[in-house]
């Protein structure tokens, strides 16, 4: 048995700590790009803020999309509610609020995430730092997910805790290929061409999928094969298909444990079911961005009806 | 004054509880136990066992610092403290249900009517009410101080919702961690059986027509509360919900919480929520922490609140100077635990004698706790003392008046090695159809050279506390 406020608690914990290292990771794909082109750069800043979803708070504080503005703002600002500090720091919160239903790792290494990061993060980052803090924040919530693997009983405490886990990577994965749709789009211009081959490249470090994709795709960027990567192989961790294929999974574990199968259910499978698609190319002829948007939308409305069917409020 | 410590009296020389660790802490390098003060601070901070401090934004979580030298007691000496100490709790328990009864005390006029009537703690909703298994008070840390080798005294009794019993599972858990070897050596008797008798024990107040293990669960104000850890800490352990008011409502005459499959049904509420924020519709109506109606589901016996509403009336610092006729009243003996002396600066020759002896004294609020507002007269300043000379004036009978005791000293650790700090004690009790404690409980120490506060939110520190199988 388990509150329903605890329930909201797990879930949103481990949505924080998802959203912390994926900001790291989209960080790092930009300081990549900054580094290995020279022009440019400030579009690059640019396409990373609007992948944070957080272009509008930015450009409220700042004018110029810098490297130090910019990773001051997704990694330190507190004001920020995505910021890294900000989602360790609700991480944590929610971590607490649960406590009783965490192991003593489990809860360990989110307070200690916490308390390292909060020392890091307390001053403004060196240029020279920033990669040695943005693998602390991999690192750090590394070990979260391998202290809740290696030691969480596999219950609802466990279901609930992944469904945040997938809502927050599945609507993060969609909203980096959305901003960079367009380079994946068919244009005249690459045709034999190698001139997108870095933008293509910084999708897929943005998900930590640079090496792996070449040991599925053959060794050259293609960007269908990118589209059918981050959408429709279920077996890469970051996919929208892999993302579904737990979610699926955890709502049925709750479904056996209550005996009730609730809308969450259905909607889920819909959503499950329009991944399923025949070939990468119907979505590209269809529209990639009106797919992308849609799956967002859908998204965002599984994890409300989530909330309402499991009584959070 | 000199004061008596418990480890190396001046006049006698090492005390035979403290012979073996004597013992053990000569053989140790002073280097190592440094590092085992900051390994002990890390296992805290790790942990998260940290209190808040109301009013300080920036250090919004604080440790209780901990220190490793432990206060050890002989068997002998908790025996009788020990007897001591249920026979309080025993007339605490009679007085709560007599005072909301029949108030035969007041009758006999042992305590006075007035001090019942216009007593804020005193619960008017409570009257006629009978607790399930008749037990109004679960959970009592009782504090007391030692001044020598033979006299300890009751200090406070905590009636209402005593914390700190998380410190002294913690505190053992540290030290056990620290110096497993001093473990071997030294037979201490365990305290870490204490959740699983809290949980024996409220489930064995539960209410008449629960059939089989009823539901518990911790009532929390949340995660901002100084004392959240402690809460969690306890569900944790005993294995049973944390809640907070928000997820409970009235459901059908119940006390029910929302879970993910709809709400449950809970018979025994181990609330660690002030009475006034129990209920908005019998007390405070702005309060979000309680719960609307569970008054109503308790005078019905449908739920066991633990502590019970109005328990408040037996741990005031005005009902306290009464304990030794209370004691006599309802166990038809003399207390084996003394009180303090106290002047009740409502008498007008007390308060007399309270103003002509301000800087001699420790005077305190009657319905304050954790060392706020009161004054330490020897300690403190001329300015402070005509201060709060005046507010004395104002509203005598807003205090109580105690000589400054010479609280007995333990060593604690410091750069330069031992040195004496004063301490006092604070068991746990538990109250069901048995009075049950574990051997130990929560020293507190004050840090500070010479000091005499030792309440956590002022500056003081813990200390594991054994009572030695002997």
């Amino acid at each position: 048995m388990l509150l329903g406020r605890t329930a909201n608690g797990l879930y949103w914990m481990n949505r924080y700590i998802e959203r912390a290292e994926n900001m790291a990771r989209l960080v790092d794909a930009g300081l990549r790009m900054a580094l290995t082109r020279t022009q440019d750069a400030s579009e690059e800043w640019h396409s990373v803020v609007i992948s944070a979803g957080s272009d509008v708070a930015f450009t409220q504080k700042y004018s110029e999309f810098t490297a130090t503005n910019v990773a001051d703002f997704l990694l330190r600002d507190t004001s920020n509610p995505s910021s890294v500090m900000s989602s360790i720091e609700t991480a944590r919160h929610n971590a607490r609020m649960v406590r009783t239903a965490l192991t003593r790792e489990t809860w360990e290494s989110t307070n200690e995430a916490w308390m390292a990061l909060k020392r890091m993060l307390a001053r403004p980052i060196d240029q020279r730092d920033l990669p040695s803090v943005l693998d602390a924040v991999k690192r750090e919530t590394a070990l979260i997910r391998g202290s809740l693997f290696g030691t969480q009983l596999r219950n609802e405490i466990f279901d609930f805790a992944q469904l945040g886990t997938y809502l927050e990577r599945a609507d993060n994965t969609a909203r980096i290929l959305d901003v960079k749709y367009y380079v994946l789009l068919p244009s005249i211009s690459w045709v034999g061409s190698t001139l997108d081959n870095y933008q293509w490249e910084s999708i897929l470090r943005s998900v930590s999928a640079h090496r792996s994709y070449r040991w599925v795709y053959e060794a050259e960027y293609k960007p269908t094969n990118i589209a059918d990567y981050l959408i429709v192989n279920a077996r890469m961790p970051r996919s929208l298909t892999f993302c579904y294929r737990f979610i699926l999974e955890h709502l049925n574990f709750l479904c056996g444990d209550y005996g009730t199968r609730h809308a969450s259910h259905a909607t889920a499978e819909r959503i499950h079911a329009m991944l399923k698609v025949g070939s990468i190319k119907d979505v590209f002829d269809a529209g990639l961005h009106e797919f992308l948007g849609n799956f967002i939308t859908e998204n965002t409305r599984l994890g409300d009806q989530i909330a309402e069917d499991y009584r959070f409020y | 004054m000199a004061a008596f410590d418990e480890m190396l009296p001046e006049t006698t020389g090492l005390r035979r509880p403290y012979s073996a660790y004597d013992r053990w802490l000569k053989e140790q390098d002073p280097g190592r136990l440094t590092q085992k003060m900051e390994d002990a601070e890390r296992v805290f901070r790790k942990t998260g066992i940290t209190f808040a401090v109301y009013g300080e934004q920036e250090a919004s979580e604080r440790l209780i610092p901990f220190d490793i030298v432990p206060r050890i007691i002989s068997g002998q000496e908790w025996r009788r403290l020990a007897l001591g100490i249920e026979q309080r709790v025993q007339a605490l328990n009679a007085f709560l249900d007599d005072i909301y009864h029949r108030q035969e005390i007041l009758r006999a006029g042992r305590v006075p009517k007035q001090l019942i009537a216009a007593n804020e703690a005193f619960l008017p909703e409570m009257i006629g009410v009978r607790p399930p298994a008749g037990v109004y008070t679960h959970i009592i840390g009782v504090d007391i101080v030692r001044i020598s080798e033979n006299e300890f005294y009751v200090l406070e009794d905590n009636a209402r919702t005593p914390s700190g019993v998380s410190y002294m599972l913690e505190n053992r858990e540290t030290m056990m961690q620290l110096f497993p070897e001093l473990f071997q050596q030294i037979k201490v008797r365990p305290v870490e059986n204490y959740p699983a008798l809290l949980r024996q024990s409220l489930a064995a107040v539960k209410p008449k027509g629960v059939e089989g293990t009823p539901t518990i669960a911790v009532l929390t104000p949340g995660i901002y509360n100084s004392a959240y850890y402690e809460h969690a800490f306890l569900a944790d352990q005993m294995g049973v919900q944390l809640v907070e008011g928000q997820d409970l409502r009235v459901v059908d005459g119940h006390v029910a919480m929302r879970t993910t499959e709809g709400y449950k049904q809970i018979d025994v509420l181990y609330r660690r929520v002030d009475d006034a924020f129990l209920d908005p519709l019998t007390f405070r109506p702005d309060s979000a922490l309680g719960v609307p109606g569970i008054m109503d589901v308790y005078r019905a016996g449908n739920i066991t609140i633990a502590n019970a509403p109005g328990t408040g009336i037996s741990d005031d610092k005005a009902i306290y100077s009464y304990m030794p006729e209370i004691v006599e009243f309802y166990t038809g003996r003399k207390p084996i635990l003394g009180n303090i002396p106290t002047w009740r600066c409502s008498e007008p020759d007390s308060l007399k004698y309270v103003q002509e002896h301000l800087s001699e004294l420790v005077i305190k609020e009657v319905h304050g706790s954790g060392g706020y507002g009161m004054l330490v007269g020897p300690t403190a300043t001329k300015k402070e003392c005509e201060e709060f000379a005046k507010k004395l004036a104002a509203k005598p009978a807003n205090y109580i008046a105690q000589p400054t005791l010479a609280l007995s000293t333990c060593p604690i650790m410091t750069e330069k090695g031992l040195a004496p700090r004063h301490v006092d004690l604070r068991p746990y009790v538990l109250v069901s159809d048995r009075i049950q404690l574990v051997p130990g409980g929560l020293t507190r120490v004050a840090l500070k050279e010479g000091s005499l506060v030792v309440n956590s939110s002022q500056g003081g520190g813990t200390k594991d506390t054994w009572v030695l199988d002997d």
